[in-house]
């Protein structure tokens, strides 16, 4: 075929967990080859994109218009993808996607069952577009939400929000309209807008995403509300460990100033706006709002008690909106496809999509965004192919370090704001992690209390005390030290704390214990009462054994032992020394046929 | 905390950094996060001039060194691990990598190594939780680590080697 009669394009992911796979490796390997070979070669024709969602399978690399991707592809392969699909149009079949379910190869990774069913809102451009690339953003309609917004009178702007039905994703699920609105009806300036992507959840990286993947949306979102609310300056703070998202940032805020979307006079429309990016220091209280603000100001994240909202009186005591990263991805799509397409997907309660970054013991880990009202099932079977090899779905946790871990009974909810707070568990910013009977649920919770006890700013009495009493309770349990009592101390203590502490963090940070012992009582009971560690995490309370009569001497286990304590003979059962044994566990998670057991 | 002065030239470079950003408290946070990149942590001298650069006490510089996680009042390795302890690198086995390091190093979190050639520390999570468990040396992440991948690791970094199954 002609070299230029079907322009090709090549999308190479270059999202972080890609990078960590040789992304950029891939994606340098196609600038150095194509030039020479292929006149397309001009920047705009190789795309380093965001995220393609299904990390587990990355680097990715996506050729249109013929629609084929390729996955785990090594900066060696390049040559031959571009001698065999972009000069010839041949399919490389062992580079394609292997679907885990049918086993097959596919060629169009959107028909694949982790895609299918997803809706992609919040993500619409990440992925698709160079987040480098302001022209990219624009053929995407970027920026004319913006355009559209400064034609309509601001309070028509809020009420189509407000229609919508937008609620706050960063995990409080506040109405995002009703905010700005409060903010609007202030008199006092200047006024500040401020982006949360200070996104601290352990096991979450769906903000990141949006921000190294398409950032111009998030200055658009702001910008629209800066308009509504008559804001002069806006800041985006950023965790300081997200460098890709602070470079893309930074490069879509000089752009933006440039083509006169930010600064004076935006578009001759009078709005004058600008965004300044703060980088965080690494404390997970600062995703709490009014920590987040104290932070900006200089001073210690700690969180203020929220008698006046920031609406009012937020950075340095005037009114301030601030919104979390995803929820600003969702302002100019309401603006351009309106507020009664936008409130059409959902639940009654809560509208619109949500993404998951869907991570753990599952076979299809990545980002997904689903309707809210999406049930757990689907979304951790269908889309996430279920937990991988012969084990069991156990829990799935839900909401980041104060969440809860949801058991299997519950499965069928749909997800959204509120079933999930019914549940003892909360949307949070939409981490879930999947967990299977490898998965010691009392460790988990120890966990989260030992991560959350570490970032209490120690503000308030009951989150700084009270978590750290439940902590000591909970170690004492893992450790084999445990009586029954301890629960209903658990129970009482978590109480207290979730009435009395002064911010979000405190009132959350029973949740872990309380949902576990609600759930899984039976694993804290065999802890307590049997001395033994289901699951065989707790090291105390656990002994590992091998079922000969599954044992087939494959001599995996006694390979990857890292004490030598495993032997046997090739094709014979193979016997655990438990005077070396460090009870690491790898024996278990390699053995493929289930022999490995805790007695 | 540690007193230690800086020799001339280093002094040079501090006021270089600090004099990028306007004399506010509001940039205390991103004096330090420089200042951490350049010097691999806090040194008083830098500490004290930031406070006068920023016209606050130095108790204030100092409480948000102590708060804020990114930051380190003693001198870290050349070679930087950070293990990542997010949830699920913790229940794919963080701990595993934290006992080879240890094993290996004899470092636990938050130290050194006398030759100051290797640190330690967790961290949260460093959104690749797709690659879990993975430990960042450097800025580089590693993915999918097991014991025998540690060892790799560090001897890539010039660590001493003493895998038994290499």
């Amino acid at each position: 075929m002609g070299k230029k009669s079907k322009k090709k394009q090549v999308l190479v992911c270059c999202g972080t967990g890609c990078i960590a796979n040789g992304g950029l490796d891939v994606y340098q390997a196609f600038k150095n080859n194509l030039g020479e070979l292929f006149e397309l070669a001009s920047s705009d024709d190789i795309k380093a994109t965001g995220c393609h969602g299904l990390c587990s399978s990355g680097p990715f690399v996506r050729i249109l218009p013929d629609d084929i991707t390729y996955c785990q592809v090594k900066a060696s392969d390049v040559e031959e993808i571009i001698e065999k699909s972009i000069k010839n149009n041949e399919l490389i079949k062992r580079l394609l996607y292997r679907d885990p379910q049918s086993k097959k190869r596919v060629q169009n990774l959107e028909k694949v069952a982790f895609n299918s069913m997803q809706l992609k809102k919040a993500l619409r451009n990440v992925g698709l577009i160079n987040p480098e690339s302001l022209q990219d953003y624009l053929d995407r309609q970027g920026y004319q939400a913006l355009r559209k917004a400064l034609k309509m009178k601001p309070e028509a702007v809020v009420k189509e929000i407000i229609d919508a039905g937008l609620r706050g994703r960063g995990g409080g699920g506040f109405p995002t309209g009703l905010k700005w609105k409060a903010c609007q009806a202030t008199t006092s300036t200047p006024k500040y807008i401020v982006c949360n992507g200070d996104e601290g959840d352990p096991g979450a990286f769906m903000d990141e995403s949006i921000m190294e993947g398409d950032p111009h949306t998030i200055l658009e979102g702001m910008l629209i509300c800066a308009y509504t609310v008559g804001a002069s300056k806006g800041f985006i703070y950023v965790r300081d460990e997200y460098a890709g998202s602070v470079t893309a940032l930074t490069k879509a805020i000089s752009d933006a100033r440039k083509n006169d979307f930010l600064g004076e006079d935006i578009l001759g429309s009078g709005l004058n706006f600008d965004i300044e990016i703060v980088r965080g220091g690494g404390a997970f209280v600062c995703g709490e709002e009014t920590a987040l603000l104290a932070s900006i100001e200089g001073n210690v994240g700690e969180p203020w008690d929220k008698y006046v909202f920031p609406t009012e009186k937020g950075l340095w005591g005037q009114p301030t909106v601030i919104n979390n990263v995803e929820t600003w991805s969702n302002v100019p799509l309401i603006l351009l496809e309106g507020a009664k397409k936008f409130a059409s997907t959902g639940t009654a309660g809560s509208k619109g999509t949500k993404v998951f970054s869907l991570v753990g013991k599952v076979v299809n880990t990545g980002l997904v965004e689903v309707p809210m009202g999406t049930s757990l099932r689907d979304i951790i079977f269908t889309i996430g192919g279920g937990v991988p090899g012969k084990r069991k779905f156990k829990a799935v946790q839900t909401g980041g370090p104060s969440g809860g871990c949801i058991p299997e009974s519950l499965l069928d909810l749909k997800v959204d704001f509120d079933s999930l707070n019914e549940a003892g568990s909360m949307m949070g910013s939409g981490g879930m992690i999947v967990m299977d009977d490898r998965t010691c649920m009392v460790e988990v919770a120890r966990y989260y209390l030992q991560f959350l006890a570490g970032e209490s700013c120690g503000k308030c009495v009951p989150c700084r005390e009270g978590i750290r009493s439940m902590l000591e309770i909970l170690e004492r349990i893992c450790n084999g030290q445990g009586c029954l009592e301890d629960l209903d101390l658990l129970e009482d203590i978590g109480e207290s704390v979730r009435t009395a502490a002064l911010c979000a963090l405190g009132r959350t940070a029973p949740n872990p214990v309380l949902s576990t012992i609600k759930y899984f009582r039976d694993e804290y009971l065999e802890h307590i009462v049997d001395h033994r560690c289901p699951a065989g995490v707790c090291k105390e309370l656990s002994e590992f054994y091998i079922d000969a009569e599954l044992c087939n001497g494959c001599g995996l286990c006694s390979r990857n032992c890292p004490v030598d304590a495993i032997q046997g003979e090739k094709k014979q059962p193979h016997v655990i020394d438990n005077s070396k044994c460090i009870k690491c566990g790898e024996c278990i998670n390699e053995c493929q046929f289930l022999a490995v057991k805790v007695r | 905390m540690e007193t230690d002065a800086l020799i001339t030239n280093e002094s040079e470079e501090l006021d270089a950094i600090i004099n990028k950003y306007p004399g506010e408290k509001r940039y205390i946070m991103a004096i330090m996060h420089d200042l951490s990149r350049h010097f691999n942590y806090l040194p008083r001298p830098a500490l004290e001039a930031t406070a006068r650069h920023a016209g606050v006490p130095f108790s204030q510089v100092y409480s948000m060194a102590t708060f804020y996680k990114a930051f380190s009042l003693v001198p870290r390795g050349k070679v930087h691990f950070k293990v990542c302890d997010g949830t699920t690198c913790h229940i794919k086995g963080s701990q595993i990598i934290i006992d080879e390091i240890y094993s290996r190093l004899n470092i636990k979190p938050g130290e050194t190594t006398a030759d100051l050639q290797f640190s330690l520390e967790t961290v949260n999570c460093i959104g690749a939780c797709a690659l879990a468990p993975a430990l960042l040396a450097n800025g580089k992440v590693h993915p999918r680590l097991n014991a025998a991948g540690v060892r790799q690791v560090i001897a890539e970094y010039g660590g001493p080697e003493y895998g038994k199954k290499e």
